[in-house]
């Protein structure tokens, strides 16, 4: 299918560029806001078009795991879910990280803790970026704020799990799930063949040649000191990713005396508290993390430096803001505003608080 | 030109999808278009709503809580919607249901017995229809030819045989929105 212009919901958004990108497998389990994912999956059938394997597994921790072996022969595979299904995954996280396998997660958001709800937030920062499982693992974390960039950024993801070996996060949540806009699909690029496989993923559980060694895939190394170079190695895989892969975009922010920061939904409300507030005279601009990990640390200091104050405005008590005070290094006044459990705030809301907690 | 709209109403009235096609209608007609509705609870029975934004800029934020229409379709949603018209902006209501009129002075309310008409007609089915003829005919944000195309797209292929029946009714609609108050 060629490129096109189609309205549709974050959640189908995802779904159709997992199609569209190649992807091999897709194992999940509903939960609401991201059903949608799995919901378009089975209505598209890629079973019958591309080859593409749909399956709703018996619940999140089969999801992950199922995930961990697919991915292990190095075929494309995903999965998604929302807060509490992903908390189920985490151990599957880690594993897979340890093991260095790529593969796609989508996380859509919704209010925690516990079940919580099922309305949009943003409390999940820390889960995604500081690791939800154990040991010294990062995700690479992705954070559209757009249905547009739902559909792009899991064309992103492959080119960065297989480049890296290594897990990629899209964080998203209940609003831009739900949300319908425009969006332009792309062509498909079609699953890779088994020859191609073998090449991008010479390390697979593919079968193997006489030519070689077998390839194992384990994320267990009984040997500390060999157990301590391979957490060299992820370290120098993830100082990698924050030289090469950090992305952001930085609105008005050339001339600004006061900056927000923010992610994903917020940062639309957030683009709209900044017009809001330009009209009125004040100078504000946007700072928008589009990676939550590698955080544009250098980046955000540079800006931070000509600004008189940041307000971080995230729908949690207050999570990205310890990044944002660790790139300033303090340096500027920073100020946390946010609703949470399921509450979305309004731009008229970032405005009253851009003015109360950094301006006044 | 931006056009912040809320369509709210019971579950089952068409809001979502009346959102739908005139979202869809807008992209037809190359605007920027977002469209967010509530989930959830209140979709499993109760009232239900949706913001759309038609736009020639960027949309910044889809979610919103000051409109420049509201379309409201029943009591709770004229009490919690009524307040977040834009100074100088409209509200439309069917009145069906309807036991407390709006008490605004400051916007332009206008009324469409739709549901009344829908059913005398025996077209409740398109009854969302009829709703948004009465919007267009007040806001003509996108042109007919548009809609054609937004139906096209929103509805089901099997569904395609209906669209003459929605065009008719949008039609209806317009002929039916009459002024309550006007600045």
């Amino acid at each position: 299918m060629a490129r096109e212009l189609q309205l549709m919901k974050g959640n189908e958004a995802i779904a159709r560029a997992m199609i569209a990108s190649g992807c091999d497998g897709y194992f999940g389990y509903p939960i609401t806001p991201q059903s949608e994912v799995m919901e378009t999956l089975m209505t598209e059938k890629p079973w019958e078009t591309t080859g593409m394997t749909v399956l709703q597994a018996e619940s999140e921790v089969a999801s992950i795991n199922m995930v961990y072996g697919g991915a292990a022969t190095g075929k494309k595979v995903a999965t998604s879910s929302s807060s509490p299904g992903i908390s189920l995954m985490q151990e599957g996280l880690t594993y897979l990280a340890g093991a260095e396998i790529p593969c796609l997660v989508v996380n859509v958001m919704r209010g925690g803790p516990g079940l919580g709800t099922i309305q949009p937030s943003q409390s999940d920062y820390f889960q995604s970026t500081k690791g939800g499982g154990h040991g010294d693992y990062q995700l690479y974390t992705l954070a559209p704020a757009s249905v547009q960039e739902m559909y792009d950024f899991v064309f992103d993801a492959w080119d960065i799990a297989f480049k890296y070996r290594n897990p990629v996060l899209i964080l998203s949540d209940g609003a831009i799930g739900q949300c319908m806009e425009k969006l332009y699909t792309r062509d498909y690029v079609p699953r890779w063949t088994e020859e191609e496989r073998r090449a991008n993923a010479p390390w697979g559980t593919w079968g193997k040649p006489a030519t070689r060694p077998h390839n194992i895939i384990t994320s267990l190394e009984l040997d500390s000191a060999r157990q301590e170079v391979f957490n060299l190695k992820l370290q120098k895989k993830y100082a990698e990713m924050k030289e090469k892969e950090v992305r952001f975009e930085a609105l008005n922010c050339d001339d600004a005396e006061y900056i927000i920061v923010a992610y994903g939904s917020s940062s639309r409300i957030a683009m709209k508290a900044m017009q809001m507030a330009r009209e009125k005279g004040i100078k504000v601009g946007l700072f928008r993390l589009i990676t939550l990990f590698p955080f544009p640390t250098k980046q955000l200091a540079e800006v931070a430096k000509r600004v008189k104050g940041i307000l971080c405005v995230e729908m949690s008590a207050g999570q990205m803001i310890e990044d944002v005070r660790l790139a300033t290094e303090c340096g500027v006044k920073t100020e946390h505003f946010g609703r949470f459990g399921g509450i979305i705030p309004t731009p008229g809301e970032v405005l009253e608080a851009l003015e109360n907690k950094i301006i006044k | 030109m931006t056009e912040e709209i809320i369509i709210a109403g019971f579950g089952g009235q068409g809001v979502l999808s009346m959102g739908k096609i005139l979202a869809y209608s807008g992209v037809m007609q190359d605007k920027e278009v977002s469209w967010m509705p509530s989930y959830g609870p209140e979709m499993r029975g109760g009232t239900a709503n949706v913001s759309v934004i038609i736009s020639d800029e960027r949309i910044s934020s889809p979610i919103i809580n000051q409109f420049d229409t509201a379309i409201i379709l029943n009591q709770q949603s004229l009490d919690k919607f009524e307040n977040s018209v834009k100074p100088g902006g409209l509200l439309i209501y069917d009145p069906n249901g309807i036991t407390h009129e709006p008490t605004r002075k400051d916007i332009n309310i206008y009324k469409i017995a739709a549901t009344a008409k829908a059913q005398e007609l025996g077209i409740s089915k398109v009854f969302n229809m009829v709703v948004l003829g009465g919007f267009l005919k007040l806001k003509p944000i996108v042109d007919k030819q548009y809609i054609h195309e937004g139906l096209e797209h929103s509805l089901p292929q099997r569904h395609w045989n209906l669209i003459p029946q929605n065009e008719e009714a949008i039609e209806i609609g317009k002929g039916l929105i009459e002024a309550v108050q006007t600045l």
